[in-house]
């Protein structure tokens, strides 16, 4: 129930059993103009009515037009409207509307209890995630009117989830009765459900409850939720930091070759990735118009399209602008500035300034509930996986390929490379376009958590720096730490402080920090360097 | 080692500034005092020499920028540190001159009330402690050259004794700024939110808007300008200019010579920043706001990109930068808007690839092939 006064709802109630024993089972013409015209507490009245005694299919029908605005009604006569036609709620025939009917007008409060009556109605439906569904919103939103329908429900039912679930929906609509001992008795049964759903109910119950017993029996239950809640709280606040973590390394894992390794400032990283999101947009559009079968696939088809292309580009700056620039890092850093505008105002010509839609493919979207206030997202659960696995790649790729071989070798002593016939020019081109390209990977990923806009590569470009500086330059390994550690530190101190003061802490950490130990956390020592 | 140093024979001071450098600063001097008032105040509207006030108005505020581009060449040009976070030394600046403007509403806010409208706004009885110096004009002109001042010796002091250089500098100051920026736009902070500072009335009692004032303040930002060059020169040319050039072209070999870099650094880096709050408190009375956006690291990025492309290392060529810059700036954001970041991009990458020293640069190679 909505925000409702106790007072109406001990009259709800008092209407309700009033009522229950002379109720008509089918949906009758009277039945239908009483709950959709007429003042808001006759029409709850008559929808409890309806819902209470063992519905029919019309009843059913007839509730979810009305919680669709899809009514109109007239003196005593109710349509349903459908594709522009009316057909009487009883009978289903298609009749003429009359131009003048009226449309049904809900409030806020008869909204929600339509929104109550349909879940109540859902509780005897042969699918039983949709039962479950609907006790969950009736734990929620409890209505002692329904008392009567949990009753029957426990009864039939049979899956010992959903029974489970129905007992604590009775408990918590037995919260409101009048009769003391019920409510000690929901207040005790309630310490089982640890939802924070829950929580809000008893404490909403706490401050009207007077009886001092069942008072200390909710307190008691608010205690046994709240030390429930702590393991997934703090649980939801690692997740979201790993998360954070994750999405750092992803961005910071291309700068650490193209900062870290060849000390190229490369300020339009972040438009780097912008291309790799806009690159995955394109592709999302080709599926759609082309594929739509296999839209959910286009993901896998738009990684090497964002690697590529953004690699693409990066070879191009490097052949075009960066070569000139070794050795000179403060243009370098001006002129990739100078890139990251002009790329930034090149995409907005193209695609426009605002945000493009990115849809998660269906597979990513939902989530799997760990605890009953932890639900893990699984396009974030993806992206961590994803970020391990593209570190993988990496430190195989530097660690374990000629390739690699040549980039580390050029890195820690060019001239030696060169005259072991290396050729270092083009190494250079390869090293830049794999860091650009796996920005690109980045600029994938994120397409699926967050905006895609022109200006999505500025957002990130800060905190990607601020990784690589913290973890050290030259290393994969401090890259990791850094971007864990600082994602976890943001989140955690967010719960405390609120976003802006979090961000705000962690900078002036990372000032503080690069002052001690201005080489990062690993820093190559002696002759490596 | 004394009798040594004692040989050595130092080459004596430089003339502050060469004939032709004298009439070019008095040509300019006389612009800026009587030339430009002359034009805008008694020529009148409509004659093809009237000086606009949408003119006086962009020139002022240009030279406000003309003079954090100075700022930043004696720090990035003639010592070597790019710095990414002067544009929080412009806003400190102008907040502190934005506070004392907002006290000066007094009544005359939506609000009618004795606080400025946004804290009527978020329900705040009192000002804020930070705010108690804010009546006084003295106290303000004080706090413009302290608060930048003050932050950045902070700063500076912690950075330079841990020896934190180039880009690494760059970077941090650049975190510096983002921080700040953030923290300006939290309600809670006491400046306004992102909404800043804005619907000035009157300054020192008088009031801000008229076509007067406006060039009485144009005055001053010119005079401010030209006595901030004036010190530029005398300050590259002493000794003390010297190591800062030597810091730049060879830091460990300054250290080697018995010098202690900190010092040098420290100052150099309290005076740009200094200069930048009196730029931004020059600005803010022009412009009539502030609000947190002159913090963005853009912002900053762009001071740099004036002094490299009037050509780092000469005092000419950062007020040169500046006024080329943002001229093209204000016609191409009218006249075609979208290709104004194209030309500011194309502008950073033809100037680092083509143009090291600037406009200045290219005068004085073109006029070397002419001679």
């Amino acid at each position: 129930m909505r925000k409702c006064p106790s007072g109406c709802r001990s009259l709800g109630i008092g209407i309700l059993f009033f009522f229950i024993a002379k109720c008509a089972c089918a949906l009758t013409h009277e039945n239908a103009v009483a709950m959709a015209a007429g003042d808001a507490d006759a029409r709850i009245a008559a929808l409890a009515r309806a819902v209470a005694d063992e519905p029919d299919a019309r009843t059913a029908a007839f509730i979810q037009a009305l919680a669709d605005d899809a009514v109109k009604f007239k003196g005593e006569r109710v349509w349903v409207v459908k594709d522009g036609q009316g057909a009487d709620p009883v009978t289903g025939e298609t009749t003429a509307l009359p131009e003048d009917a009226e449309d049904v007008m809900n409030n806020n409060r008869l909204r929600g209890e339509l929104d109550t009556a349909l879940a109540a109605l859902q509780l005897f439906g042969p699918d039983r995630s949709a039962r479950l569904a609907a006790v969950a919103a009736l734990v929620k939103e409890p209505n002692p009117a329904l008392l009567g329908l949990l009753d029957k429900a426990l009864t039939t039912e049979t899956d010992g989830t959903v029974k489970t679930q129905l007992v604590l929906a009775r408990s918590a609509a037995l919260l409101g009765s009048d009769d003391g001992a019920q409510r000690l008795a929901a207040a005790k049964a309630l310490a089982q459900s640890q939802t924070p759903a829950t929580q809000l109910l008893l404490n909403q119950r706490l401050a009207e409850e007077t009886d001092p017993v069942v008072k200390s029996a909710i307190q008691a239950s608010l205690r046994v939720i709240a030390d429930g809640l702590k393991l997934g709280d703090y649980l939801g606040t690692l997740f979201t930091g790993i998360s954070l973590g994750s999405v750092l390394l992803l961005v910071a894992l291309g700068l650490a070759i193209t900062y870290g390794l060849m000390g190229v400032i490369n300020m339009a990283h972040g438009e780097l990735m912008m291309i790799g999101a806009y690159a995955t947009y394109l592709v999302q559009g080709l599926f759609r118009t082309h594929l739509p079968g296999a839209f959910d696939w286009y993901l896998v088809a738009a990684l090497p399209v964002a690697f590529i292309t953004s690699a693409l580009v990066g070879a191009a700056l490097e052949r075009g602008v960066l070569r000139f620039l070794y050795g000179r890092p403060l243009e370098t850093l001006l002129a990739t500035w100078g890139i990251s505008l002009v790329l930034m105002q090149a995409v907005r010509s193209l695609f426009g300034a605002q945000n493009v839609g990115v849809e998660n493919p269906s597979w990513m979207s939902g989530g799997v509930q760990v605890l009953a206030n932890l639900t893990l997202p699984y396009n974030r659960l993806v992206i961590i996986a994803f970020a391990g696995a593209v570190l993988l790649g990496m430190a195989w790729l530097i660690g374990r390929t000629r390739l690699g071989l040549f980039v580390r070798g050029v890195t820690q002593n060019r001239p030696m490379a060169s005259c072991m016939g290396v050729n270092t020019a083009r190494i250079d081109t390869y090293a830049f376009a794999l860091g650009s390209g796996i920005a690109g990977l980045a600029g994938c990923a994120l397409s699926q958590v967050g905006n895609v806009g022109p200006d999505l590569g500025q957002n990130y470009i800060v905190d990607a720096f601020m990784v690589v500086v913290v973890g050290g330059v030259g290393q994969l390994a401090g890259a990791v730490y850094a971007a864990l550690g600082l994602g976890m530190a943001s989140k955690l101190l967010e719960g405390w402080t609120g976003a802006v003061l979090a961000k705000i802490a962690v900078l002036v950490f990372i000032i503080v920090f690069i002052q001690k130990r201005p080489q990062g956390i690993f820093a190559m020592k002696g002759r490596e360097a | 080692m004394t009798a040594n140093a004692q040989s050595i024979s130092l080459p004596p001071a430089p003339a502050l500034l060469s004939g032709r450098g004298w009439t070019g600063f008095l040509v300019a001097l006389l612009l800026v005092c009587a030339v430009a008032p002359a034009l805008n105040l008694l020529v009148p509207v409509g004659n093809p020499l009237h000086l606009s006030d949408y003119g006086v108005a962009l020139v002022g505020k240009i030279m406000c920028f003309a003079i954090c581009a100075l700022a930043m060449d004696l720090i990035w040009g003639y010592t070597g540190i790019l710095s990414l976070g002067h544009g929080l030394f412009f806003a400190l600046g102008g907040y502190a001159m934005g506070m004392y403007l907002m006290r000066q509403i007094g009544r005359d806010g939506n609000y009618q009330s004795d606080l400025p409208d946004f804290m009527v706004f978020l329900d705040w009885k009192e000002l804020p402690w930070h705010w108690a110096l804010s009546d006084s004009f003295m106290a303000t002109l004080a706090l413009v050259v302290l608060v930048p001042g003050l932050v950045a010796l902070v700063f500076g002091f912690f950075a330079f004794r841990s020896r934190i250089k180039g880009v690494y500098f760059s970077i941090i100051t650049q975190a510096m700024t983002f921080a700040a920026m953030l923290l300006f736009f939290r309600n809670e902070t006491g400046f306004g939110g992102n909404n800043g500072f804005t619907d000035f009335k009157r300054i020192l009692g008088t009031p801000i808007a008229t076509q007067n004032m406006r060039m009485v303040l144009f005055v001053l930002t010119g005079l401010t300008l030209l006595g901030f060059f004036l010190f530029g020169r005398w300050l590259i040319a002493s000794k003390f200019g010297r190591v800062l050039q030597a810091i730049r072209d060879a830091e460990t070999r300054v250290m080697f010579s018995g010098y202690n870099p900190l010092p040098y650094k420290l100052t150099i880096w309290v005076i740009s920043a200094v200069m930048c709050g009196v730029a931004g408190a020059l600005y803010v009375p022009q412009v009539g706001i502030i609000n947190p956006s002159e913090m963005s690291v853009a912002n900053s990025i762009e001071i740099a990109i004036w002094a490299a492309v009037g050509g780092r290392a000469t005092l000419v060529g950062p007020i040169a930068g500046a006024f080329i810059v943002n001229g093209a700036k204000s016609w191409l954001t009218v006249t075609a808007p979208e290709f104004w970041l194209y030309f500011l991009g194309a502008l950073f990458i033809a100037v680092t690839l083509f143009l090291p020293d600037g406009v200045v640069g290219l005068v004085k190679k073109l006029k070397g092939v002419k001679a």
